[in-house]
């Protein structure tokens, strides 16, 4: 069993810059670290720089100070094609508004990280239908985003994420702009990938209900950690 | 891979028809442009070599010089200050390919019926060789015929159609001036001249039976003028030299007297006529040109507008693993490919204009494979460079700000 952390996060920053000046910071001295296997939610309100640990996590974006690693190597030193590597095949992303491509069919929205994994045609539309049929939407493979539900969009998004077989999962809001019912569902998903499939999952969340589904709650408040434990003992606190 | 990034700019263009025909018109209007106007040029250039041609490479003509009486001056050929010896005297030059002297006039020729007049020129075997000129039924005349001032003739084809129609003019007799001429044969058409006049409209017979049966001379064995040709393009110089020396030798003229002959370089006035055909085809292409570049500026403004109305699209496939160079590759596939279909449309405008041109406006026109093959090139190399810049714009987004954008 590899002992290094899947994540850490050491001394990061992020400032973005506003018309000159040192810009508003939004991250402050962020140190974290998440194991293999790990079923982590993080929560904390608007503007409390959930979504900016996500992305630089997910190496979109970059700290203003510190380091990230991921997979033990630290992000700031690997190479535009490295990075598009490395969020291809070792981290798949679930956007809070899904971001899919409106003109191709779920299938083909599966597909995408495929092509850049260079998988032949045939390999690719093969996986893309494995995975819609583990989400349960193999009778929708040819329908366009717009014609699905959120919860349909959602999957599709999910099956992309999954599709080139990451180790881990970032979800910034996922079940956000959906009902109980459904979002429940979702994040059984989720529990089966962490249980079943031993992926390391991140959930961004407001809703505690979510964040029950997590082993670990990491709790930001302006740019810092400030509460780090097991989900019910964070939430305790919280409400204590 | 490649196949997929195909179909990705297929159905990018695909969305926006409009867009895309109106953004590819610009290179069809270009392309066509070109291609009709390197087909007009070069039509030309196809015409004035093919009149240079027909005249033959490579001339001098020596006029003879101008008498003078009672204080006139006669214009020139009027001296009979050239002879045959002179010709022959000139085919000795080494400089000098073939020579011809000519003694011309016009004449009535009656076959049957029929009778025509035209030009007669008296001339040796010499003249068929330096005007690149064969006969195209029966036999030319050599030295023994010229030797014996035989009367036999040679036809232009225009003559030959006038006296005989559809009849084989071979071994038939021909009547010039009253004297009967045997004709051996009919010479090969040569079309129009570059001063705009038929060249089948003439006959041939020996330079000797013209001077003594069909137009006499004041001075025996004078001629109006006689054709030369130099060796070679480079040798032109020296033979005009060769000549003016020789002649001036023969013909006594001391030291800073005046030529009583003229040379004259045929070549050089067809000459200009081609550098003149040929820059015409330049500016032509250059004008057309023009059109090729606007037509590659529409595409790279497009592509700006493509590349900045999917920004969102970039960073959700940056976010995927899009490397900056899929991106880049992408947008410049669809650059190239607009600026090719557009082409190929453009070149089979430009082809069908030019067949019109030459259909309507009896334009002569000439369609090379190497014109569309460049047109075709350079309209790939314009995609590839006006989809540079557009496309390396959007490659070199940074995923989180692509994603971001609204």
């Amino acid at each position: 069993m590899d002992t290094t952390p899947l994540i850490r996060v050491q001394g990061v920053s992020k400032r973005y810059p506003d018309g000159g000046g040192a810009g508003t910071p939004v991250l402050r001295e962020v140190s974290l670290a998440i194991g293999r296997g790990e079923f982590v939610a993080i929560m904390g309100p608007s503007g409390s720089g959930k979504s900016t640990f996500m992305n630089i996590v997910g190496c979109l974006d970059t700290p203003s100070r510190g380091h990230c690693f991921l997979d033990g190597r630290d992000v700031a030193q690997l190479s535009v094609d490295e990075l598009a590597a490395l969020r291809n095949r070792l981290v798949g992303f679930v956007f809070q508004g899904f971001n899919l491509l409106a003109r191709i069919d779920a299938r083909d929205n599966v597909a995408l990280p495929l092509l850049y994994a260079g998988l032949s045609r045939g390999a690719r539309r093969e996986r893309a239908e494995t995975m819609l049929r583990n989400v349960g939407l193999e009778r929708y493979a040819h329908h366009l985003p717009n014609q699905l539900s959120g919860g349909q969009q959602l999957r599709v998004a999910i099956a992309r994420a999954l599709s080139t077989d990451p180790q881990l999962i970032l979800a910034d809001e996922p079940t956000g702009n959906l009902d109980t019912a459904t979002g429940e569902e979702i994040m059984q998903l989720f529990d089966a990938l962490n249980a079943e499939r031993g992926i390391t999952v991140v959930l961004v969340t407001h809703e505690a209900d979510i964040a029950r589904h997590a082993r670990r709650l990491v709790r930001f408040v302006d740019g810092r950690v400030v509460a780090d434990g097991p989900t019910e003992q964070v939430l305790g606190a919280l409400h204590a | 891979m490649m196949r997929a990034l195909l179909g990705e700019a297929w159905r990018a263009m695909a969305v926006n028809r409009l867009r895309t025909l109106l953004t590819m018109l610009g290179m069809i209007i270009g392309v066509s442009a070109v291609v009709l106007m390197l087909a007009i040029g070069q039509g030309a250039q196809y015409v004035i070599h093919q009149s240079i041609s027909a005249m033959g490479a490579n001339l001098f003509v020596v006029l003879a010089g101008a008498t003078t009486s009672g204080g006139l001056r006669m214009g020139a050929g009027t001296a009979p200050s050239l002879t045959l010896d002179d010709a022959a005297a000139l085919d000795e030059l080494t400089s000098l390919a073939a020579v011809a002297p000519i003694a011309s006039g016009t004449a009535q020729l009656v076959y049957g019926p029929n009778n025509w007049s035209t030009q007669v020129r008296g001339t040796t075997d010499g003249y068929l060789k330096l005007r690149d000129w064969g006969v195209r039924l029966g036999q030319t005349f050599g030295e023994a015929e010229v030797r014996s001032a035989a009367r036999v003739a040679l036809l232009g084809q225009t003559v030959a159609d006038y006296l005989f129609g559809a009849e084989d003019p071979v071994g038939r007799t021909v009547r010039i001036k009253n004297n009967p001429f045997t004709v051996l044969g009919v010479l090969e058409p040569k079309g129009q001249s570059l001063g705009g006049s038929d060249n089948d409209d003439t006959v041939i017979v020996p330079v000797t039976t013209a001077q003594r049966k069909l137009f006499g001379s004041q001075v025996p064995g004078s001629v109006r003028y006689i054709m030369a040709q130099a060796v070679s393009e480079e040798l032109m110089g020296r033979a005009e030299d060769d000549i003016t020396g020789l002649l001036r030798q023969r013909h006594r003229i001391p030291a800073g007297g005046e030529d009583d002959f003229t040379v004259r370089n045929l070549t050089a006035v067809a000459e200009t006529a081609a550098s003149t055909a040929r820059i015409m085809a330049i500016m032509l292409g250059a004008i057309a040109s023009i059109s090729l570049v606007v037509g590659g500026i529409g595409i790279m403004n497009i592509m700006l507008v493509s590349v900045t109305e999917r920004t969102r699209e970039i960073g959700i496939r940056m976010a995927v693993g899009a490397r900056p160079r899929d991106v880049m590759l992408q947008f410049l596939l669809e650059a190239v490919i607009m600026s090719i279909v557009g082409c190929l449309i453009g070149i089979v405008l430009g082809v069908s204009g030019a067949w019109l041109a030459s259909r309507l406006a009896d334009i002569t026109v000439v369609v090379t494979v190497w014109s569309l093959l460049l047109a075709f090139a350079v309209a790939a190399a314009i995609g590839v460079f006006f989809g540079y810049y557009p496309a390396r714009r959007g490659a070199r987004l940074k995923p989180i700000e692509a994603l971001r954008y609204e």
